[in-house]
């Protein structure tokens, strides 16, 4: 099992900040975005209490697979500048703790969302716990190129969970958020992973530009940013979105795509890289691969902002071929 | 587990911050429960009874 053996003891005292480091409070930032935005665009009404214990839960859950994921990869982690820092490879936090939190944090977060909203809900959000921090985590991320793709989906169903806590269900629309963050995953993380891939590399990681060169996974990149976009703008037909989400979608996607096949035509990864004082730092070949996955960041926020600000405001949505 | 006689400053300070944070989700959770039982009850209560 990849446990990290070489850090057992703690170095330093750990500090409940470290705990809450554990939790990966960005991604955890991202995942209450995107699940807020499910839960408002099911357009139920909801006790804004129940609402907040929701969205708490799904915050907590993700919580709890981070901790869970940072556990099993303190070896890998160890071996990455972006990582090292972290509390386990640090030897701030004992594997054994995060581990405990990670487990506890899951039981509590499921047991409350199911007991609060509904079980479907629960068993939605306990799904996407495992997926992350079993599927991703322990299988997928250390045997196959296409983790990130497939693994993607614990990333992705933050907007269903939050629509079956306001409805009980999960119909097709809330699905189609699903997809989005689904297919935004892979040139969101190979365009960061085309100009940190030496890092993965020695971690023995099979990232995409590790197995199949930067050329391929520039090319990879370019065919799920041709199948994002139309999907981005499928909500505005399927009377989830509105005129607002379909400019914003539709103006973001052409920048989205001019990126990807700037990036395409580049030669991005493809020069060793050279050690860097920061971790973000880049090189000119690779500044194509780094615009993209920024941009990749900022479209997926505003797209859901827009749904987000059209469902509080309570703008009529297209519907153009809805029923 | 380190001996709380021999814990340096540092030490000490660091367990009660964490106690602290364990106190306080502790208690997070029982208001929690107890805030979702009510509004549980309360929409129960005001369904009328056949």
């Amino acid at each position: 099992m990849a446990m990290a053996t070489a850090h057992t003891s703690a170095q330093t005292p750990a500090r409940w900040q470290d705990f809450v480091q554990l939790l990966k409070p960005r991604v955890m930032s991202l995942v209450v975005f995107t699940a807020l935005t499910g839960l408002v665009c099911a357009d139920r009404p909801l006790n804004p209490v129940l609402a907040a214990v929701a969205i708490l839960c799904i915050a907590v859950g993700a919580g709890a697979s981070g901790a869970l994921n940072m556990w099993y990869d303190a070896d890998i982690d160890a071996k990455m500048r972006r990582t090292r820092g972290r509390p386990v490879p640090a030897g701030r936090v004992q594997g054994a703790d995060a581990l405990a939190l990670g487990v506890v944090l899951s039981l509590f977060s499921v047991m409350l969302m199911g007991m609060a909203l509904n079980w479907f809900a629960a068993a939605l959000l306990a799904f996407t716990i495992f997926f992350y921090a079993v599927v991703y985590t322990i299988w997928l991320k250390r045997w196959t190129a296409q983790n990130i793709v497939i693994g993607g989906l614990a990333g992705a169903l933050p907007p269903v969970i939050g629509w079956a806590a306001a409805t009980g269900t999960a119909p097709l629309n809330a699905w189609l958020l699903c997809a989005i963050i689904f297919f935004w995953t892979p040139p969101h993380f190979w365009a960061l992973s085309l100009y940190t891939s030496e890092d993965y590399a020695e971690a023995g990681i099979p990232m995409m530009p590790v197995v199949a060169g930067a050329a391929s996974t520039r090319r990879q990149i370019l065919f799920y940013s041709l199948l994002l976009v139309p999907l981005c703008l499928a909500p505005a037909f399927t009377g989830l979105g509105g005129p607002i989400y379909l400019g914003v979608a539709g103006a973001g996607g052409l920048v989205f795509l001019l990126l990807a096949l700037r990036l395409y035509r580049s030669h991005a990864g493809e020069t060793p890289d050279a050690r860097r004082d920061g971790l973000y730092d880049v090189r000119a070949g690779a500044r194509d691969a780094r615009n993209l996955f920024a941009f990749s960041i900022l479209y997926l926020a505003l797209i859901f902002a827009s749904l987000l600000a059209e469902h509080l405001l309570g703008a009529a949505p297209l519907a153009l071929f809805a029923r | 587990m380190s001996d709380p006689r021999s814990e340096s400053e540092a030490e000490t300070k660091a367990r009660r911050g964490r106690n602290l944070a364990i106190a306080f989700g502790l208690f997070a959770f029982v208001v929690i429960v107890f805030v979702v039982t009510i509004i549980h009850l309360r929409g129960n209560v005001a369904i009328p009874q056949p």
